[in-house]
């Protein structure tokens, strides 16, 4: 694991490949130092073993194989204390959790849903890929497919949870096991949209490089 | 009794839905503690209490949607 701190004080953890259950249990910790006060804010940027996640409104209907199938392909499924339906998570998406306490930020749920949205088309950009918005499907969009997930609760007007940036091509493979946020469309990967290889290591420098900025990240 | 009332989550968000009660009519509840997970779009909000004491009255079910604004709870305040 590596730990540092940005330029704007905020803690940056880097956990590596980790499982869904485990980073929790982390983010639970940093959530409670940005509780305590030690920071205002903290990023934990990691890669998930496969894993499906059903947020509070996932359905059923969601998962397109039995759980059997799953367990033979060695995917574990989880529920996950956040907003949205069902999503996957697996080796080649970076997967980034925010823990903000938004007394220092904007005190404002669907505004703060915005902000991730903002960060991942700046991330995209900085690929030269033109992400967008779709309204009332949160994420990050390009050419109608899904690139980004978005997913987060607030506790003490503090948030965890996040978002996940499929970047190489195996990460979008085992969605067709789901309905990814309980819909019928398509996921993309960086790799995809590009057609080069881009390693987690230039994807992770990057999605930092979009929080160097003090103008960024406060508002 | 304190009237607890569902916040204003986001401007422009007149509605939520409550997703899961920490707690049953008749317990005891500290202040700050969960009461109450609501969900909108992709967020969940967990709302504390207001104040330490004993839950009377709970006023929506788990799966339905309130107005911001409305009381969803009472808390028989702890003196």
């Amino acid at each position: 694991m590596s730990m540092y701190k940005s330029l704007d004080e905020s803690l940056i953890l880097d956990l590596g490949c980790i499982d869904f259950s485990s980073a929790y249990e982390i983010q639970k910790e940093v959530f409670l130092q940005v509780k305590k006060g030690l920071f205002n804010k903290a990023l934990i940027i990691c890669e998930h073993n496969p894993v499906i996640t059903l947020g509070r409104l996932s359905r059923k209907e969601d998962m397109l194989v039995s759980f059997d199938e799953l367990k033979e392909r060695n995917i574990q499924v989880v529920f996950a204390d956040r907003g949205g339906r069902t999503t996957y998570h697996g080796p080649g998406q970076l997967v980034v959790y925010f823990i903000f306490n938004l007394e220092f930020f904007k005190k404002d749920l669907h505004y703060f849903l915005r902000y991730l949205e903002e960060k991942g088309i700046l991330f995209l950009s900085v690929f030269g890929v033109k992400g967008v918005r779709k309204a009332g499907f949160t994420g990050v969009w390009v050419d109608d497919k899904k690139n980004i997930s978005i997913g987060i609760a607030v506790k003490n007007w503090i948030t965890y949870h996040g978002m996940s940036i499929n970047i190489k091509e195996e990460a979008v493979n085992n969605f067709s096991l789901i309905h990814p946020c309980g819909m019928d469309i398509k996921m993309v990967s960086l790799e995809q949209i590009l057609q080069r290889e881009i390693s987690l290591w230039e994807a992770k420098q990057m999605f930092l490089s979009c929080f160097k900025n003090k103008e960024v990240v406060y508002v | 009794m304190f009237k607890v009332i569902l916040p204003a989550l986001s401007e422009g968000i007149e509605k939520a839905t409550i997703s899961f009660w920490y707690h049953k009519e008749g317990e005891q509840i500290n202040k700050d503690e969960d009461l109450v997970e609501l969900v909108t779009d992709k967020a969940v909000f967990n709302l504390p209490s207001p104040c330490s004491g004993i839950i009377r009255e709970i006023f929506f079910k788990e799966g339905q949607t309130v107005d911001i604004g409305e009381v969803i709870a009472l808390i028989e305040e702890e003196k």
